[in-house]
């Protein structure tokens, strides 16, 4: 009876690691974007991928648009309904993904840039780099990421402050 | 004949809610003039309004902080550092033609920059300034 035990495991853990593997694939903006989201939300900031954060932290972003990281971004009713049931059905759903606990205790607002997710992607990423004036907010995806405005995050895409290739 | 009905829907669609620079201008101007008989849009009252330094926001103190000192230049988000297509319609058409989308950035700018709504004569004094921006 031990080997089928194992190999059950050894089938939940290859479903494990691929879902992780295709995570990055998945990464980006569902064909199905809503497009009152790819609208509103890409004036002030690229259109971030919805399953950056998990659905209670969008929830929150949602209910807190008056005041949105340091700027007004208001919406009628129906739009920012439309938008929250979109974010909620394409949040993310690993607890790496999830900016709450401390912060949200604090009264500080979710920020994708601080889930365990984000911070393991981009340890490699010098404060340098950080601090040049073009990047000016870690969630400024663009600066590097030089195809995030269309949904896409591949890493030979990568173009680092000064021209540089991420590798190089 | 069904094709030729879409196309004219499709055409239809955006017109019904389409406007000019000037036709916003002239709806602000005639609800300022139902609280203030005889007011007329001032582009000097909105120069004004565009350079003030407000300081309520600190990233946004005026509405040059993102738009430049000239609206005719294309400006960038104090926060993300997003590009942001100029403001005058002399640069960029598109501007001033949405009367919903020219309400929504007013009502977010004007709490965020001013510290409060702007007025209907401040919307008209603001549209006349960046319409005659050359």
């Amino acid at each position: 009876m031990k080997q089928p035990f194992d190999s059950l495991r050894l089938a939940a853990f290859a479903a494990w690691f691929m879902s992780c593997a295709a995570h990055a694939d998945r990464l980006g903006v569902p064909a199905s974007v809503s497009p009152a989201y790819q609208a509103e939300c890409s004036s002030c900031h690229i259109a971030f991928p919805p399953g950056l954060l998990a659905a209670e932290d969008w929830k929150r972003v949602m209910a807190t648009l008056q005041k949105h990281y340091g700027d007004n971004a208001s919406l009628d009713e129906q739009t920012r309904r439309t938008i929250e049931d979109f974010l909620v059905a394409n949040a993310g759903r690993s607890s790496r993904l999830s900016a709450g606990g401390g912060m949200a205790k604090a009264g500080a607002l979710p920020r994708l840039t601080e889930t365990a997710w984000f911070k393991r992607k981009h340890h490699e990423v010098s404060p340098a780099d950080w601090s040049q004036p073009q990047v000016k907010s870690p969630s400024n995806c663009a600066a590097c990421h030089t195809r995030a405005g269309q949904g896409s995050y591949r890493e030979r895409e990568i173009v680092m402050p000064g021209g540089r290739r991420w590798g190089d | 004949m069904k094709a030729a009905a879409i196309i004219l829907l499709a055409l239809a669609a955006p017109l019904a809610q389409a406007a000019t620079p000037i036709e916003l201008l002239t709806a602000y101007r005639a609800e300022a003039a139902r609280s203030t008989p005889g007011y007329l849009p001032s582009a000097e009252a909105g120069r004004r309004l565009y350079h003030h330094r407000f300081g309520v926001s600190e990233q946004m103190p005026a509405c040059a902080s993102c738009h430049t000192d000239n609206p005719a230049d294309a400006g960038r988000h104090a926060v993300t550092n997003k590009a942001i297509q100029p403001l005058a319609p002399v640069a960029n058409a598109e501007r001033f033609t949405d009367p919903a989308k020219v309400e929504k950035w007013f009502r977010r700018n004007c709490t965020e920059v001013v510290g409060r709504a702007c007025s209907a004569a401040e919307k008209a004094d603001f549209i006349a300034f960046v319409m005659g921006v050359r």
